[in-house]
């Protein structure tokens, strides 16, 4: 690790406590979920951490508690250091604070996260789905959620796969 | 699933004003079949006469579950599917992916590949840009500047059928380097390409730059500050066009950049006739980089050596049965990555391309997520365009290069 990064993590460490691990020269933080507004806020205050590039989050199934982590990627412009900060919510009722009020990238990223996971990020504006139809069952990258295809229809039981086989509606 | 339902005001009753509830203001639909978006986009417009009060866009018309998809396959196959996220960049897409494989798997890639992989991504940045400023044109009525720019785009994209067979969907780059070497005539195609194309740039700037029609379009036009484009987290030639040095082939170079010379254009005006501007000297700049990278091109092999992850080349099957069983379980198992994550990120032409790839110690991927330049871009619409003609909006959302594919995944 840098040691500009070493001394942005030990601040870290000392105000929210936090756990951080190294993997091929990335520093992953896990962050408690009632800490990472304020993580946020710190990293882009005080460390010039302008940049919040990507928001998403990774899916742990079988695993129920933590089921989930939100990944924040953080960069900083004029330092030019990355840091990556993880929230773990559990699998029943997934709630997250939003970052919004500290990066706007959360506008459509925490709606995505929501739409494709169901993770729902409290305070948000605007708590619609983004990409899937507004009537959608389910949450598409959990994964539980299958992944649907066609069964290919043969001579022998084409009538068979034909007369559960889903049709548009007339 | 439920039955559709009849969308009504209520649903999007917080994202306008109070005088669209009372009939003041004009709510009208743009989209998702309309030339002017580039893709299937729908955008929902308040209106007070012909100016933008308020604008929602509505995304996901061409999701199509790519990361899902990615899911279920192994991480070879995985990577046919990045083609089809930014189809004007499937190259840069390609090593986007690539390269986060072989950061999960800690996998070299030799020099050779890595000069052919910046020829070719940097070809692919020309050749978006391309479709960008040709479509623009069009938006803005300078129909002769789409056919102009298409001509070039051909060029490009015959160099691309030369080297993978394929003109858009090439999956030519493989984690550990290439499907195979480039053929003879490579060489000869993309100097005569870079021999050609500093002229037309010229003859675009004639048409375009100094165009009066043109600017009176776009001086002042959806300005976009600093502060804004960071915080929505816009990236590429549209921070660039803002005032922000960033460009993730200066600050973290990856694929050798680091011994090309060239500059990254940055102005502080921000608005669309800078976005403009960027991308034009982007075309000078990208030159550079293919002519000094084709001159020091290295021989060598162009595809790693660790047969745990990289398939034996097709001349050794037949003679080795180590090849043969490498072959074999590479291509019906696949490799096995470590059960971690990582996060790689390259330049696209319109942005951070990064690529989030977890790995659950079997030979798929846990979790592939793509982030994607356009869907951030895109985001800070309804904060630039109030205010402005419906007409400028065009404008500005032809700025912005928005590609769908590339937003809905």
């Amino acid at each position: 690790m840098e040691k500009s990064l070493e001394t942005i993590v030990k601040d870290l460490q000392e105000k929210f406590g936090i756990m951080y691990e190294e993997f091929r020269g990335e520093v992953q933080c896990m962050v408690k979920a009632e800490n990472i507004v304020e993580a946020l806020k710190t990293l882009r205050d005080t460390h010039h951490f302008e940049l919040l590039s990507m928001l998403n989050a990774i899916d742990y199934y079988p695993q129920t508690s933590p089921r989930f982590h939100v990944v924040y990627q953080l960069n900083s412009l004029s330092k030019n250091l990355t840091v990556q900060l993880r929230v773990a919510v559990n699998g029943d009722q997934p709630k997250v604070p939003t970052a919004t009020g500290v990066y706007k990238i959360g506008m459509w990223r925490e709606r995505e996260v929501f739409d494709m996971f169901g993770i729902e990020f409290e305070g948000h504006p605007d708590p619609r789905r983004i990409l899937m139809p507004e009537e959608t069952e389910g949450h598409p990258l959990r994964r539980d959620f299958p992944l649907g295809y066609e069964e290919p229809q043969f001579t022998f039981n084409f009538e068979e796969i034909d007369l559960r086989k889903p049709y548009a509606k007339e | 699933m439920a039955q559709l339902q009849e969308v009504s005001v209520e649903q999007f009753k917080h994202l306008v004003s109070e005088r669209a509830l009372t009939g003041e203001t004009m709510l009208l639909n743009m989209g998702p079949q309309h030339p002017s978006t580039h893709g299937v986009l729908r955008l929902l417009l308040e209106l007070d006469g012909e100016i933008v009060v308020n604008c929602i866009p509505d995304i996901g018309f061409l999701h199509t579950g790519i990361e899902k998809n990615m899911e279920a396959k192994t991480y070879q196959k995985a990577e046919v599917m990045t083609d089809r996220l930014d189809y004007m960049n499937p190259m840069g897409n390609n090593l986007a992916y690539c390269m986060a494989v072989e950061k999960l798997v800690d996998l070299d890639v030799p020099p050779r590949a890595q000069a052919l992989r910046v020829i070719l991504t940097e070809l692919q940045r020309i050749s978006s840009h391309l479709v960008l400023i040709g479509t623009w044109g069009l938006d803005l009525a300078a129909m002769s500047m789409f056919l102009y720019c298409f001509r070039e785009r051909e060029q490009i994209l015959d160099i691309f059928e030369l080297v993978s067979g394929q003109r858009m969907m090439t999956t030519y780059m493989r984690p550990g380097g290439l499907w195979r070497d480039v053929p003879v005539e490579f060489e000869t195609a993309v100097r005569d390409f870079i021999k050609i194309f500093p002229k037309r740039i010229d003859e675009y700037e004639k048409l375009l730059t100094k165009n009066p029609l043109f600017i009176d379009r776009m001086v002042d036009i959806g300005y976009l500050s600093k502060e804004t484009a960071l915080s929505y987290g816009v990236t590429g030639p549209n921070l660039r066009a803002s005032g922000v040095n960033w460009d993730l082939r200066k600050a973290r170079p990856y694929m050798g950049y680091e011994q090309y010379e060239f500059d990254v254009p940055v102005l502080n005006e921000g608005d669309t006739y800078a976005r403009y501007l960027v991308r034009i000297e982007e075309f000078r700049q990208s030159l550079r980089i293919i002519e000094q990278a084709l001159n020091k091109l290295p021989m060598g092999p162009v595809r790693s050596d660790n047969r745990k992850f990289v398939p034996p080349p097709r001349s050794e099957i037949g003679v080795s049965m180590e090849a043969l069983i490498h072959h074999f379980k590479l291509w019906t198992e696949g490799f096995h990555a470590p059960d971690a994550s990582i996060y790689s990120a390259v330049e696209s032409p319109r942005g951070e391309l990064g690529v989030l790839l977890a790995g659950d110690g079997g030979p798929k991927p846990r979790r592939v997520h793509m982030r994607t330049p356009s869907f951030d871009n895109l985001s800070v619409i309804p904060e630039i365009v109030k205010g402005h003609l419906v007409a400028d909006l065009v404008a500005i959302l032809a700025s912005i290069d928005i590609v769908l594919g590339d937003i809905d995944r």
